[in-house]
């Protein structure tokens, strides 16, 4: 029944027999992909247009490798050592909306994206002070600005071959020469009329660049697209929505659960022709496992918010794809939020490891997805070994392993004119971008959640190509306990939080777990702490200029000694309130989010700079 | 005769390429430019006017036609939802745009200031909404945006909405002065 071609032969009694994994024997957590990778013998630390990860020290792509993992095999920085961390070096970007990305470390340079107009440093880290050996200004349309609907973001470059690849507001992915700053190619991608803008940050893999766009408030038509490495030529685009032979669905198409099956689907499952302006963007993350040769990344939400517009399941919008890595064929689908109801944008990280569960190893894929739940899907299949909620739920009783459906609850539907309370969670979910780590060594998922409700009312939505399209009005707030933010220690095996801490405001930080048996993430007042990966013991904490959404890093300096870097810089949807200078008297400002922020222009200033912290 | 009649009429051609290129790059039509006058009728988004300022004041060039009418005002209300203004200025807290409740005003909040912000757009994200919109909505939504902070008289401003509650009704918010900041 399923057969997903060239790699695992599955049927559907599959769940509790081993599959042909190459090594069953060992019972604990692997990355498969990740940091086993030796470095190359030979030339310097750099990542191949292969998809694997860099050199150990090395940083070469926002999820460190193409599982995703954000996980480090350094080890320097330990429980005992930790508290000696110092701050070595920062650097104004010269910015002060929301820096979500990540750096990223080749060798002897660290490359950093800006948010909005998006200049990339390259910074010399064998110079004291980090001084910057070149700078690239892709210069993007201002008005990109008007269309982005959660700040003017960027969440970070990816590094292969000797190129700096990244996104531009202004839907443009350019390649910049590692070496000189120069540009070696830059792709137009789509058009800031539509309403379309590009945030992600790429994954490279198969001598490709996937990328896709941005735009799920504005009724753009979501795709994800793949560029050759070298030239910049794409090689082919999936949409989200349309027929099938433009979502790239063909003979090799299987998806494990009855409700993803069927012609057409993304043409079908909406009334008359609003699959065309139905969202379903991917503008969260790509990941990659070379052995299966498929890549995995979410759609966002469908649009507009407003559910009663848009009758039917609208494929294939909040939803995982498996695509062929070459071809872009689709191998398997799974729709997290079937005509999604609360903006559950399905674009989270999908974490590629290898689980003992079920008395085998399983290749599966970790999501801890907007919807509050943690998932764990067989990533051969698509099928849902199991889904636990990680943070308060009301709008749903559960995930229906069967049919693969949530369990609405009906009395949290909303509908047009009808104000529908304590809604949990919230738009923005259980975590919304702000990506996720795992360690091999605890076997624990590190999940930067929020723990916000809302109250929502639907509102007739009008679709004018290049506005908002969304209908509903929204106030959030925090959820029980009061805390609008917890950090999670998750085991997966188990399927039960470990330890967490609670945090005042959503943790909106990307999250790094280390060798050395430390955690590291930030939060939204400026903190940036370090944890016993394995007690959740708080080990170190330093203050930065202001709040933390980006994502940690950590490689090791040209001295030999580990370092950690992160950007600082408050900002992204949850920080609209500041980095935009929002008026938080109105409780829908910031589409909801800024009732639950109103204290955050007292806790933090806007400003990006990049700190580095090492050991003496 | 020939050669006569040939260089006449080079000597023509000559003249009608002088007059089209030649004769436009030395004339001096200082005469017939507008009057400096004439060029005041937009609103100036500087305080700074060299020399200094002449006569009234450069910033305010008028009211909407429905800055006191409660009706006006009303369309207006609406039609913020309906252009989707709403999607990104929120009820007036902002959030892909900036606050309109607020004291901050990046380029001002006189109508004409919020007329030219609708209909040239703005270069940070600001659509122009150019030949999009009939200019007496435009005037509409001016009377609102401005009655959104408070600027408006009471008797004018609307009240609490049928929808769920976002804040203090337009008609219960203190008005501030607004400040031009000019930068967002």
């Amino acid at each position: 029944m399923l057969l997903v071609a060239g790699t695992v032969a599955c049927t559907g009694a599959c769940g509790n027999a081993p599959n042909n994994s190459n090594d069953n024997s060992q019972n604990r957590p692997r990355v498969p992909a990740a940091s086993a990778q030796p470095a190359p013998a030979s030339g310097p630390r750099s990542a191949p247009g292969d998809g694997a990860a860099g050199a150990d020290g090395d940083w070469t792509t926002p999820g460190r490798d193409p599982g995703l993992t954000r996980f480090s095999p350094l080890d320097q920085i330990t429980p005992q050592t930790v508290s000696q961390l110092g701050v070595k070096a920062t650097f104004s970007t010269g910015f002060v909306r929301g820096h979500e990305a990540a750096p990223l470390v080749v060798g002897n340079t660290m490359y950093i994206v800006t948010p909005f107009p998006n200049v990339l440093y390259a910074l010399d880290l064998t110079k004291p002070g980090l001084p910057a050996k070149w700078t690239y200004e892709p210069k993007p349309i201002a008005s990109a600005q008007g269309v982005a609907c959660c700040d003017v973001v960027n969440r970070g470059a990816a590094y292969a071959d000797g190129l700096v690849v990244y996104n531009t507001l202004d839907n443009r992915t350019v390649a910049i020469d590692a070496a000189s700053g120069q540009a070696r190619w830059v792709t137009t991608l789509d058009d800031i009329n539509t309403g379309a803008t590009m945030t992600m940050a790429p994954l490279i893999a198969r001598g490709k660049v996937y990328v896709g766009n941005s735009g799920g408030e504005l009724g753009v038509r979501g795709w994800l697209t793949a560029l050759d490495l070298q030239t910049g030529k794409q090689v082919w685009r999936a949409y989200a929505t349309g027929p099938d032979k433009d979502v790239l669905i063909g003979p090799r198409f299987r998806p494990y659960y009855e409700k993803d099956r069927g012609i057409d689907l993304g043409i079908h499952t909406w009334p008359g022709l609003a699959w065309k302006q139905g969202g379903g963007t991917a503008w969260g993350w790509v990941s990659y496992d070379p052995a299966l040769n498929l890549i995995f990344y979410g759609t966002s939400n469908p649009g507009p918010w407003n559910s009663e517009q848009r009758p039917g399941d609208n494929k294939w919008t909040a939803g995982v794809f498996a695509r062929d890595a070459d071809s872009g064929e689709a191998v398997w689908f799974y729709q997290l939020s079937p005509h999604d109801l609360w903006d559950y944008d399905g674009v989270n990280e999908s974490v590629l490891v290898d689980l003992p569960i079920g008395g085998a190893m399983r290749k599966v894929l970790l999501r801890a997805d907007r919807d509050g739940y943690l998932y764990v899907l067989d990533r051969t299949s698509g099928q849902v070994l199991s889904a636990d909620p990680f943070v308060h739920v009301t709008s749903t009783h559960g995930i229906d392993l069967k049919t693969g459906r949530p369990m609405e609850n009906e009395a949290k539907h909303p509908y047009v004119g009808t104000v529908v309370r304590d809604i949990c969670p919230a738009a923005p979910g259980g975590k919304d971008w702000q990506p996720t780590a795992f360690s091999p060594r605890t076997g624990y998922l590190y999940i930067p959640a929020n723990n916000l409700c809302m109250d929502f009312e639907g509102v007739e939505a009008n679709y004018i190509a290049g506005t908002p399209y969304v209908g509903a009005n929204v106030r959030m707030y925090a959820g029980p306990g009061g805390n609008r933010g917890e950090f999670i220690a998750w085991d997966p095996v188990a399927r039960k939080k470990v330890w967490s801490i609670k945090e005042s405001f959503p943790v909106w930080s990307g999250v790094v777990a280390t060798a050395g048996g430390v955690v590291f993430y930030g939060t939204m007042e400026g903190w940036f702490k370090a944890l016993d990966a394995k007690s959740g013991q708080l080990l170190w904490q330093f203050k930065t200029g202001s709040g933390i959404i980006g994502q940690p890093v950590t490689y090791t300096g040209p001295d030999g000694k580990q370092y950690v870097a992160v950007l600082s810089g408050v900002g992204g949807w949850s920080g609209a309130v500041v980095a935009g200078q929002l008026d938080v008297r109105d409780a829908t400002a910031a589409l909801g989010f800024a009732n639950a922020m109103t204290d955050l222009p007292q806790a933090t200033t806007r400003g990006g700079t990049l700190y580095v912290f090492g050991l003496p | 005769m020939m050669s006569r009649r040939v260089a006449s009429c080079a000597l023509l051609l000559c003249g009608v390429l002088l007059a089209g290129a030649g004769c436009e790059r030395e004339s001096r039509p200082f005469q017939q430019l507008p009057a400096a006058s004439a060029r005041t009728e937009r609103p100036l988004l500087s305080q700074n006017t060299p020399g200094g300022r002449v006569g009234e004041s450069p910033i305010d060039t008028g009211a909407s036609p429905f800055q006191e009418n409660a009706w006006g005002i009303s369309e207006g209300k609406r039609l913020f939802e309906q252009y989707n203004c709403v999607g990104c200025h929120a009820h007036g807290g902002g959030g892909m745009g900036p606050a309109l409740i607020d004291d901050r005003w990046i380029y001002g909040n006189r109508a004409a200031n919020l007329f030219d912000t609708i209909v040239q757009g703005r270069p940070n994200g600001m659509p122009a909404f150019r030949n999009k919109i009939p200019d007496s909505q435009i005037w509409q939504l001016v009377a609102y945006i401005q009655s959104m902070g408070g600027h408006a008289p009471l008797a004018a401003l609307p009240g609490r909405s049928d929808h769920m509650r976002v804040g203090t009704p337009e008609n219960a918010r203190p008005a501030t002065p607004a400040v031009q900041t000019g930068h967002p």
